[in-house]
This record gives C-alpha cells, structure tokens and sequence, in this order.
C-alpha cells in the first residue's frame, strides 16, 4: 500500500513552488522528506495532506484523496502541523481528547494516557497546554496526532502520520525518543511521512529519502543512496561528505567541508 | 520499545472538566428560575406577584391593574431578557470559537452595529424601497430579519478581513471592528437625519440598548430567530472545538471546516440581530459570560454553549433588575450596567491573556 503524489505542481501568489513533483511512500517505511530552506519540501507535505491547493492528485491506499470525505481521510491519516497555538485554555489531556471525537471528556482515557506517555509526558494530563513550552507542546500534538490513528493498521489498511518537521523543537534525547516511536509505528505496519531537517537523525531512522529541491524531487531512495556527496552538495549548495559513524552503518554527516 | 510496553495504568486520570460543566448546568438553571421569578416579582408598581399567583391558586380573577402589569409588562420583559441574554452570550461564545480568541464579541467588533443599521435602514427606508405586499408579508419580522442580515454581512467581511491562510489576527479583527463599527454607525446617523418623527420615536431606544420596550409582538417576532441559534449553537461544538487548533487542523481531524464557519456565522448573525432587533445594542454579556464559564468548567464548547445561554439569561435579567431599581422608579439604560460590569472584565483578559491571544 502506498501514499502517492502524482504530479503535483503547486502556486502561491505568482511563483510556482512545486513543479510536477511525483512522490511515493510505502506502507511499513519511515519516509523522509529532506531537502533546504525553501526547497518545497513543506509545501510537499501540505500538498500531499490538502493544505494548499494543487493540481495533480494524492492516492492513500489507492484512493484519490479528492473523493473521499473528510472523516474517511480523517481515520487513515492524522497530520502533525509545524507549530500550534490554542487560544482556550485547554488542558493536555482535553487536547489529546481533541484527537478522539473533537470532544474533551473523559472515556476512552486509556489510550490518550497511553499516548501522553509514549511521548514522554507522563504526568502531564492535568497541566495546562498554553503553560507548556514549546518542544512539550510539539509532543502533546503528536500524542493527539496519535491518538487519532492509534492502530498503525485498521481493516486490513495501513494508516498514515505525516508530519511537519516532528522533532525541531526537541531537545536532543526527545528527538530519539520521538524518532523511535515513528519508526516502531512503520514497523507495525504503519505509513509515516516525515518532512525532516536533521540529515543525521534521517539517515539513522529514515527507511527511505526523498530529496526536494527548487521544487522537484531530484533523488529518491534508501538514505545511503539519496544522502551521497554529490546529491547533497548540489541540493545544498556546499560542499558536504558523507562519512559513516565508527560502530555502526548508518550514514552520518560532515560539515566541516564547507569551511575547507 | 514498542507502544505497548508503555501500557501502564497511569495514576490519577486529571477530572473530567466535561462531566463538571454538565453538573454546573443544573445549578444555572436552578439560577435562572430564581432570577426569573425575582425579575417577575419585583418592579416600579408594588404589585405582589406571591399575592396575585395565590389568588390564582384560589380561583380568584386578578385585578386589573396586576394582569396589565404582570401579564402585559413584567413576563413579556422578563422573557425577552432572557431571550436576549440567551443569545448574546451564546452567540459571543460561538464567535470566539470562530474566531479562536476570547476577546471576540458581536457588541466589540462592529456585528450589533452592523445589525443595529440593519434595523435602522429596516424602520427607515423598508417602507419607500419594499413593495406594500412584502412589507405586510414581513409584518413584526421585518426588523429583526433585517438586523439579522445586517450582522450576517459585517460577520462575514470581519472574518474575510481578518483571516488569511485560515489563522485570524486578532490585532486586524479588533481593528477591523472598530472600522466597521464607526461605518455602520456613520451610515446610521445618515439614515436617522433622513427619518421622520414616527420614525425617529422608534429609533431613539437603539442608542441605548434597553428591555423596557418589551411587548409581546416584539417578543414573538424574534423568538423564532433566536431560538433557531440557540438550538443549532450546539450542533456547532465539535467542530468549534477543533477549530480551537486551527481550521488546517480541524479539517484533518474530519471537520467540514468550511460548513462549521458559514453555520457559525448564520448562529451568530440570527442571534445577534434578533436581540439588536429587540432590544438595541447591549454590550459585554457576549464576553463576560464565556469568559467565567472558561474559567469554571473548561473551554469545550459541548458544555459551553448550553451553559452560557443559561449564565447570559440570568445576567441579563440580574442586569435588567439592578437598570430598574436602582433609581426606580425611574430605569437606567442596561447598556450602562452591562458595560460597567464587562468592560473591566474585557480589560483584565486582555492584561492577563496578552500572550496568548497573540497580540
């Protein structure tokens, strides 16, 4: 199963931020969407959840997302937005609950305590979410996002998370944790689209990379074949060499280059 | 690690603030019967409303002195009150949903003007610009009706001004307000200079804002309207809830985001107007209301709407009680009480609330 953009072409105001970009990810993979500043790669990620108008058209499981209601969309997909404000005073349970039925009462308090504490927020049911600071409040959306496709797979069909830049506001042992859990949900079946920032934190956790650049996909691939020091150099625009970390096999990055 | 090893039952699961707001309910209600029987009981005529309800007990006909004050006078102000308080509170709560701040409110950001020029140009101009036939057709309802496409229309250009990429500004949409507010009011000022004496008479309690002009007729004409709102608000709190993250979000989480607004919008307009229609513009109650029923029991609108139509009837009516006793047997103007008791409250939640809000 698959969750596919076809041709997406995207244009806001005069400019033209995607150009007929095609992408795919599969069912059971952590994909991520690299690429710099103003790549498109956000734009991507709106497209391919229907944030932003477009032409082309996205598949979920081989459904044409424009046909289906939104609360079909609703239950294969959940969406983690980049930053979020509330303006009521909510607290962190009521906004998890906000994932379940857009209602704040207690019942199927199970699972929201569940995905309080997957995400590292035992404790915090109670506390109010404007209080929070901004990488909790990153987490208290992504247990909401969570909750609202909690089975990785339901009726046979995978479900999807896409998520806008899900560990920016993290510190360093949370973007593991985070990173983790994102990779477990594939693992059990799940699709997870992730729009990343970290290349390294990518490279350790991503099972496939799409690489976004002046609007267009220009490589697609298992990180090692995406993450080379051609590709990212030129994505970049300065020069980078990949190395690899002493005891394992994942790739890893150096910067330093770029100084030389 | 996987989700499951984390399945442990955490400890104390943080109250229900739902649960506790549907509790809140019964004792509003049981507030709003006593404000009632009290709005009915005490006025300028010494009428004794235990008294006369005895006498009815006995079988006995009421003076008639007591049945034009009671029955005439006193219930029908007493349920317009209510009716209107209903509303206003009920129709602050559903903008500031909308709207996703508190500070939201129809009085602050120019819908009840835009209602009230409504019913002016309604009084003004409905006779030389409607035909005969529609006018008679429309009867009682023409001023509330136009008031509530007055309200409709200044909801509507407010939410195109002040959102852009479905995140409303709430510096441009008070700022916004204070404009349409000022152009609907100029506008009105143009038509009172072009109404006649009749006209004129009818005009001259807009100003002010007061439920002494309560009849039956007025009443009926905008029951319908406001009960319409009062029916449909809470049909509105699931979506009004998942907007509080941002329309993007609420469509994700299966919001028909665009339907919630334009229902929203309508609930806010009919309420709005029709209590502008009736009983001019008063203020405050549409954002004192929520506000303490936020702080009390949480801010989901599936407990929210139900218990700020109860909480904005009694306050109103309190409000009303206080305008006609005060200097009885004289009545201050409720806009007066009202404003007196909102406008610090209005000031404190943008003291405290300054961060959030986005300001």
């Amino acid at each position: 199963m698959i969750f596919a953009g076809h041709d997406i072409t995207v244009t806001l105001g005069r400019r033209a931020i995607l150009h007929g970009a095609a992408f795919e990810a599969r069912a059971g993979q952590l994909t991520a969407i690299v690429g710099p500043n103003g790549s498109g790669k956000s734009t991507l990620l709106r497209a391919l959840c229907g944030e932003v108008p477009f032409t082309g058209y996205v598949t979920v499981n081989g459904q044409d997302t424009a046909r289906l209601k939104g609360w079909e969309l609703a239950a294969l997909r959940a969406v983690l937005p980049q930053a979020a404000t509330l303006a009521f005073p909510f607290t962190v349970i009521e906004v998890i609950r906000l994932g379940l039925t857009a209602g704040t009462s207690a019942g199927r308090d199970r699972l929201t305590l569940r995905a309080l504490d997957t995400v590292g927020l035992a404790g915090y049911a109670g506390r109010f979410y404007q209080e929070l600071s901004g990488g909790e409040q990153q987490r208290v959306q992504l247990a909401r996002v969570l909750t609202q496709v909690w089975e990785p797979v339901a009726q046979g069909m995978p479900r999807w998370l896409l998520l806008d830049e899900p560990v920016s506001s993290l510190d360093i042992g949370h973007q593991l944790l985070v990173m983790r859990l994102l990779r477990d949900y594939a693992r059990r079946g799940g699709g997870v689209i992730a729009v990343m920032h970290d290349l390294n934190l990518t490279a350790m956790f991503a099972d496939a990379v799409r690489m976004v650049h002046d609007g267009r996909i220009i490589a697609a691939g298992a990180p090692a074949e995406v993450l080379t020091d051609a590709i990212l150099s030129r994505a970049y625009g300065c020069a980078l060499r990949v190395n690899r970390a002493p005891a394992g096999q994942a790739t890893w990055l150096l910067p330093h280059m770029a100084s030389a | 690690m996987t989700l499951a090893t984390f399945d442990r039952s955490a400890g104390a699961v943080p109250q229900d603030r739902v649960a506790a707001a549907r509790r809140l309910s019964l004792w509003l209600a049981l507030l709003l019967a006593c404000v009632m029987a009290a709005s009915l009981a005490i006025g300028a005529a010494g009428t004794n409303l235990w008294s006369a309800l005895l006498s009815l007990a006995r079988g006995e006909a009421l003076s008639v002195v007591d049945r034009t004050i009671l029955w005439d006078i006193r219930l029908p102000r007493t349920l317009m009150g209510a009716l209107v308080g209903a509303a206003l509170a009920v129709s602050g709560a559903v903008m500031q949903g909308l709207f996703r701040n508190p500070l939201a409110d129809p009085g602050i950001v120019g819908v009840s003007a835009g209602a009230g020029l409504g019913a002016i140009a309604a009084i003004v101009l409905g006779a030389s610009l409607l035909p005969a036939a529609v006018m008679a057709a429309l009867g009682a309802y023409l001023v509330p009706l136009a008031a509530f496409a007055g309200g409709w229309l200044s909801t509507i250009v407010l939410y195109r001004v002040s959102t852009r990429g479905g995140r409303t500004s709430v510096a441009t949409m008070l700022l916004a307000g204070i404009a349409l507010g000022a152009l609907a009011g100029a506008v009105s000022g143009l038509l009172v200079y072009a109404a006649d004496d009749q006209q004129l008479r009818d005009l001259t309690f807009w100003g002010l804002g007061s439920l002494a002009g309560a009849t039956w007729a007025k009443l009926l004409a905008a029951a319908p309207i406001i009960a319409l709102a009062l029916v449909g608000a809470p049909l509105l709190a699931r979506g009004l809830n998942a907007l509080a993250l941002g329309e993007a979000a609420a469509g994700h989480l299966g919001i028909a985001v665009e339907r919630v607004k334009t229902l929203a919008i309508l609930a806010v307009a009919g309420a709005t107007g029709a209590a502008v229609a009736v009983s001019g513009g008063i203020g405050f109650i549409g954002i004192v209301v929520p506000h303490l029923l936020r702080l009390a029991s949480g801010p989901d609108h599936r407990a929210l709407l139900p218990n700020a139509a109860l909480l904005g009837a009694s306050l109103l009516l309190g409000a009303d009680l206080v305008s006609r006793t005060v200097i009885s047997p004289a009545e201050l103007p409720i806009g007066i009480v009202t404003a007196i008791l909102g406008a610090p409250v209005f000031l404190w939640i943008l003291l405290r609330r300054r961060m959030v809000v986005d300001l």
